[in-house]
């Protein structure tokens, strides 16, 4: 593998037939088609970090499309001022993100280079809203790492509105692999033991992972919780996880 | 961790300083949360924003949770030393 790629920002079609603009990082050369991965990024918004982790999926032979999900609130704008907007108006709603993700999905399918299927990963808010999309779409794999907020959403009078998708579990529509930390207070391992338990008494394909010395984030290598085993065999269980659902 | 514990005030009256110098306030976002900048896990950071001047209409602060204390009590301090304090 050569990790040769490009990268670029494109306008896709979101929610409603809204155009949005994402971030686009394929393979160039090598032996396609090839799998498409939506990244979702995290409520800190459509940045640096994220667009890195786009580019490593297209490194590793995956079509890695990003939408800005606060394109609507605040386009052109910093990705931290952009994230500081949205957070003050309640955050994304949940139907719109489903709309922006299935707009990337259409729009990876749709590209010459694309084997058909494709899978989510998200972060923190992201993973979520990864769990959200495996409920929701017709994917061939989702990502869920230390998503918050599935099981227990924040209470009602929180500006940032959420709901609980424990109950939505039974509508899983694809193979879920899910990587947590021990030390997590969001979600805790109580929460995950929760989900897991309601995914397991659907019969759904899933496997978590929760690393011992690691809360959340640990796999931002910007932050102090930073982790690196844990980040290295996230990593490696996500590559085998791609290449089972999604090559 | 996100707790997603995001709380606004109303910051009628009130004038901030960004990029392009003052602007006039009106609302703030606290929350509990990752930081963009500070070299801390979490931060408590404050957003003060004025949305109809654009998400760029901005004064940020990232505080390590010690310091957010600190603050919060100097200004009560000062609002009372002021003998403003509405209770």
């Amino acid at each position: 593998m050569t990790h040769d790629m490009k990268a670029e920002t494109v306008t896709i079609r979101g929610d409603g037939g809204d155009e949005i603009e994402a971030y686009l990082a394929q393979p160039v050369g090598g032996d396609g088609p090839f799998g498409g991965v939506v990244v979702i990024h995290h409520m800190p918004g459509y940045d640096r970090s994220t667009k890195e982790v786009a580019r490593r999926f297209a490194a590793e032979g995956y079509i890695a499309v990003m939408p800005n999900l606060y394109h609507r609130e605040a386009p052109g704008a910093a990705p931290d001022d952009a994230a500081a907007a949205a957070r003050a108006l309640g955050g994304v709603p949940d139907q719109r993100l489903v709309g922006d993700v299935r707009g990337a999905m259409s729009h990876i399918k749709a590209m010459p280079n694309s084997n058909g299927k494709v899978a989510t990963l998200g972060h923190c808010s992201g993973g979520r809203q990864s769990f959200l999309c495996a409920v929701s779409l017709p994917l061939d794999a989702a990502v869920v790492c230390y998503g918050g907020a599935i099981v227990k959403p924040p209470p009602a009078d929180f500006a940032v509105k959420m709901v609980s998708l424990l109950e939505r579990s039974k509508d899983l529509q694809c193979p879920l692999l899910g990587l947590f930390g021990d030390e997590d207070k969001f979600p805790t391992p109580e929460e995950v033991a929760t989900l897991s338990a309601e995914l397991q008494e659907h019969g759904k394909d899933f496997e978590f992972r929760s690393y011992p010395g690691a809360g959340h984030a640990f796999f931002d290598v910007d932050r102090p919780s930073y982790r690196v085993d844990a980040a290295l065999d996230g990593y490696k269980q996500i590559r085998a996880f791609f290449a089972r659902t999604i090559a | 961790m996100c707790t997603y514990h995001t709380e606004r005030v109303d910051m009628a009256g009130s004038s901030g300083k960004g990029a392009d110098g003052w602007f006039p306030l009106s609302t703030a976002s606290v929350y509990f949360d990752h930081p963009v900048h500070a070299p801390e896990a979490h931060t408590l950071n404050i957003d003060f924003l004025n949305p109809s001047l654009g998400p760029s209409a901005r004064v940020a602060v990232e505080m390590a949770p010690a310091a957010a204390e600190a603050l919060a009590h100097a200004i009560l301090s000062g609002i009372r030393a002021g003998g403003a304090l509405s209770e």
